[in-house]
Parts: C-alpha cells; structure tokens; sequence
C-alpha cells in the first residue's frame, strides 16, 4: 500500500508536469496541478482536455471516464494549495537552485508523512533531498515524454531516501499503470546516460564525415531495429535541449561522449534547433538533410 | 522507367557474414562474363588483403566485402580504382544479418558506382547506407560505446540488467535492451568489434568492458 491519496503536480503547466498530472487523475487520484504561472497553467489544462478528448474520439476512453479525469485535475497556482498532499512530484524547470527552493516551501506546508518527488533529468536527487527537512522521504520518479503516455517510470532513491519511501512510491507507480524500475541517483539514472552520450556520437559521426544525416539514421534503424535515428530524435528534443543535457552531464560525469560536440554547438548557435525552428539535421520545410 | 536488371557475379570465399550460404542472393548471382558488378566475399584481417582483380575495370562496380577493417586495408591509403567500393551487412555477432548493407566509398569512389551498388543492393530489398571509409563505419561506431557503458553500469550497480533493457524497451523502444542483445549475440564477439575500434581510436569507449573482456578470456579455454 502506498498510502497516497492526495496528490500535486508542481509545475503543471509543463510538457512533463500536464502529462504527469493526467497520469494521476486517470489512475483515479484528485491531482492538485500547480504552476506558478496562470498562463502556463491554463494553456497545460487546455491541452490536457484536447488529449482526453482525443482518446475519446480514438475509443480509448469513454466520454464520462475523459470527464471524470479532467475533473479530477484541480488548477492552482497558490503553493499552499499542495499542503493536504501525501505526494508532490514536481516537474519544474531543470534547475538545482529552483527546484531546492520549491522543495523547501513544500516541505514547510506538507504534514511529515508526504512524500516529496522530483521528475529531474540531470540533477542529484540526493542534492535536491538536502533543501527540505525531510530527505528520508525525498525520491526520484523519472517519467518519459510524452508523461501520459508512456509508462516506464525511473525510479531513484537519494542517499537519504527511507525504504518505506521508495516502496510507497513504487506501489503508488504501480497503482497509477506505470512501470517502475530502480536506478540509483547517478546523472541520468539509465535512460539519459545511455542516450545523451549515443546521440552525440551520432552527431560527431555526421562532424567526422562518416556519413550523411539520414544516411546514419538510417543505418540505425534497419541495422539495429530502433524506432528512431538519433538524429531525428535530437531534432524532436531539440537541440537546444540536447545541448543543456551535455552542460549538465559533461562537468559531473567528464565522460568525453557526454561533452557536446562543437556541430552541436554551432548548430544551436544558428538556430538550428531541430523540428521546434523548422531545421536541424533535416529540414521540416522541405526535405533538404543538413549537410546535403 | 522501368528499373534496369543489374547482373552480379559473386566470387571469393565461401564463408560471408552478409550472405550465409542460403541467403537468396547469392542464388541471384551469374557468371562473372555476364556481371556489371562483381562482388569479393571474404572481410576480416584474417586472409589478407583481397586481391584486386586485374579486370576490375570491365565491371560498373567491384564491391569488397569487408569485416571490422576499413577498405584501405585492401586498397592501399589511396582507395584504389574508382569503381572499387567496400560493404558490410550488419549483423551482431552471430545473429541473423540485418537488411542493412553499409556501402563504403573510399577517398577516390565515383558516384556512377555507388549508385550502381546501391541500386543493386535497394533491387533485393536491402536498405543501403553510404558512408565513408572509417573504422566501424556507421553502426558499430555508435552502437559499441554504447554496449560498453550498459556493462560498466550494471558492474557499478547503477541498476539491474532486466532495469536497464526494461528502460530501453519501454523509454526508448529499442526491440532488444542493449545487455539482453550484446549477450544473446555473443558477449565474445562485441569484444572482439570492440577491441578493433580501440586499436583505431584509443578512446575509453571503445575499451571493452570487463564482462566482454572476461568471457572472451574463458572462451579461450573453451568455457
Ligand atoms: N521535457 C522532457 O523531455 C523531460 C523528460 C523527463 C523529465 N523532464 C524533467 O521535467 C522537468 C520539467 O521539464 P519540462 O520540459 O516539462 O519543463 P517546462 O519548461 O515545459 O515546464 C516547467 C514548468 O514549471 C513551472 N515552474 C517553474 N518554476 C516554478 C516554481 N518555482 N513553482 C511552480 N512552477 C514553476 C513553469 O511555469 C513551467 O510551466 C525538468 O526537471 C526536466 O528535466 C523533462
């Protein structure tokens, strides 16, 4: 049993935070979706309707299960309003000083027994633990994008993390249709230390002129049945993003494959930043490959 | 325009990693009089340089199958005729090849050739990626690094083998996780790529991990 019922997204207005909020209220908890910006929090509500009635139209959901979920989604953007929660997993944006201050006023609201989590890509969860009183009950759930679709759920405990907290967190991962695993709190747990390093080979592949763009991407899927090339998938992070992952992993973990590769960072420079600009390695206009 | 039929002759040793003996196109091949395109099974350090026949000219393309060495090691550094081109089907270890065919271009290629090769290789189904002459080409370049750090991460505790190919299944929908895959391919066989890469590049990702360095060793007495 996790013992959750009451449950706050901090920093619903995101990509991750409107996709974790649904998670939740889908699997039958009253989710309080905070953000401290109205805006972001309105245009993530509107989102999260259009997605719910998308599944209706698909014959996911019926139209009064869509209806219960989106009402199960409280908007909020008064801190306060999370003091009743027994987990907060926050998704705000992926910095330490930001997130450790939030960790301290939720912290100062919730009743002992809450379980505060964080959704960071990069950052320690031990690190991020040390900003609240409470670091026994601090642990990491890393959800996949798209949140509300994807069920593979990292979960990492920090140094201080209690064993009753992770398993209560597991169990609540479980309840909500999500699929835990455990990794320890290093710089991107697996996910992200295995892919961040292998896409920027790729792009030091298309810098040493190995090969074309969509020529390695190619390769990569019919050779090793990847959905994806990594550089259509850096195009669909973007690169901007890309970029940031390699600032935060390179100075930790000083593995050469983790610092960014100077295409990377001219590309970025230029405003290549992949689908979101139009253009990165491809070009979403026509279909002219960088480098072509 | 209907799609011109390319003649093959396939010549060299028995023993390819593209094309095992009952692959269909090896059955497609004729005889070399008839060919636009003759193809060198062989690859690998192990035989030596291919010998360049002295009629490669007559041919559109001569197409030298090629193992974890680069082109040049048959070639010499200066590529070669510019009808001579290096392939490799992908394949891991001893699992069935992919329908991947990397088609190398050596320094001096010309593009009527690869062309003509891609052509061939597209005609029987396969997905062809032209790249350069480069150690590891596209694939195992990127793929290899990446098989590295998946052990060093499960001997350093990061998280179990089912976590970490569980993750890559489900987060990144790879069919395979990477250990579940380098395992099921032969752990021995990733040691030897690997430590052909590393002779090339010198770099600690190529340096294969201690699980492929250990089953490799034991395989040495027959373990
Ligand atoms: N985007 C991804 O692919 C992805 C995947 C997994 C995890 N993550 C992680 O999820 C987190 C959020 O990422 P995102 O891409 O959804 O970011 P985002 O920029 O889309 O959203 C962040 C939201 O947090 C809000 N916010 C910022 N500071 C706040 C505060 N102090 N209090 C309340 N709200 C605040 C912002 O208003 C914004 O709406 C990061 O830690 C990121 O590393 C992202």
């Amino acid at each position: 049993m996790s013992g959750i019922e009451t449950v706050g997204v901090a920093g619903a207005g995101g990509t991750m935070g409107i996709g974790i909020a649904i998670v939740m209220a889908r699997a039958g908890f009253a989710t309080l979706a905070f953000d401290r910006s109205a805006a972001a929090l309105e245009r993530a509500i509107g989102q999260a309707t259009v997605f719910l009635a998308k599944s209706v139209e698909r014959g996911k959901l019926t139209r009064e299960a869509a209806d219960a979920i989106g009402g199960r989604i409280t908007p909020v953007t008064d801190v306060a309003a999370l003091k009743d929660c027994d987990l907060v997993i926050e998704a705000v944006f992926e910095d330490l000083e930001t997130k450790k201050s939030l960790f301290a006023a939720i912290d100062g609201l919730c009743s002992p027994h809450a379980i505060l989590a964080s959704n960071t890509s990069t950052l320690s969860i031990t690190e991020i633990a040390a900003a609240s009183r409470r670091p026994e009950r601090v642990v990491g759930l890393h959800f996949c994008l798209p949140a509300q679709l994807m069920r593979l759920v990292e979960v990492s405990p920090g140094l201080m993390t209690s064993e009753e907290t992770f398993a209560r967190a597991w169990a609540f991962m479980e309840r909500c249709g999500q699929i835990p695993v455990k990794t320890q709190d290093k710089p991107g747990f697996i996910l992200n230390a295995l892919l961040v390093p292998f896409n920027n080979d790729a792009i030091r592949a298309v810098e040493a002129g190995v090969a074309q763009p969509a020529a390695i991407d190619r390769a990569v899927k019919a050779g090793l049945g990847y959905k994806m090339g990594p550089l259509e998938l850096v195009d669909l992070v973007g690169l901007d993003t890309q970029l940031r992952l390699c600032e935060a992993f390179y100075p930790i973990t000083l593995d050469p494959r983790a610092s960014a590769p100077p295409l990377l960072r001219r590309m970025v420079a230029a405003g290549l930043l992949g689908r979101k600009s139009g253009r990165g390695f491809f070009d979403y206009a026509g279909e002219t490959i960088y480098g072509g | 325009m209907a799609a011109e039929t390319l003649h093959y002759a396939v010549v060299g040793q028995s023993k390819s990693r593209s094309f095992p003996e009952d692959d269909p196109f090896l059955g497609g091949a004729g005889p070399t009089a008839e060919a636009d395109i003759l193809i060198i099974l062989g690859g690998g350090f192990g035989a030596g340089p291919t010998a360049i026949p002295d009629d490669a000219a007559l041919y559109r393309a001569v197409l030298v199958e090629l193992g974890t060495e680069c082109l040049s090691y048959h070639t010499g550094a200066d590529g070669g005729p510019g009808n001579l081109l290096g392939f490799a089907r992908y394949r891991i270890g001893e699992l069935a090849p992919s329908p991947l065919v990397e088609l190398v271009r050596g320094p001096g290629a010309d593009d009527g050739a690869v062309a003509t090769a891609e052509a061939l290789f597209g005609a029987h189904g396969f997905v062809v990626a032209v790249c350069s002459d480069q150690a590891g080409r596209i694939v195992d370049r990127l793929v290899r690094p990446k098989y590295n750090s998946a052990l060093r991460f499960l001997d350093e505790g990061l998280a179990t083998q089912e976590a970490m190919d569980l993750t890559c299944r489900l987060g990144l929908g790879y069919p395979e996780g990477p250990i579940e895959r380098v395992r099921r391919s032969g752990i021995e066989d990733h040691y030897r790529v690997s430590l052909a890469l590393f002779e090339v590049y010198g770099t600690p990702a190529y340096t294969p991990a201690a699980g492929a360095v250990m089953a490799a060793r034991r395989r040495e007495h027959g373990l």
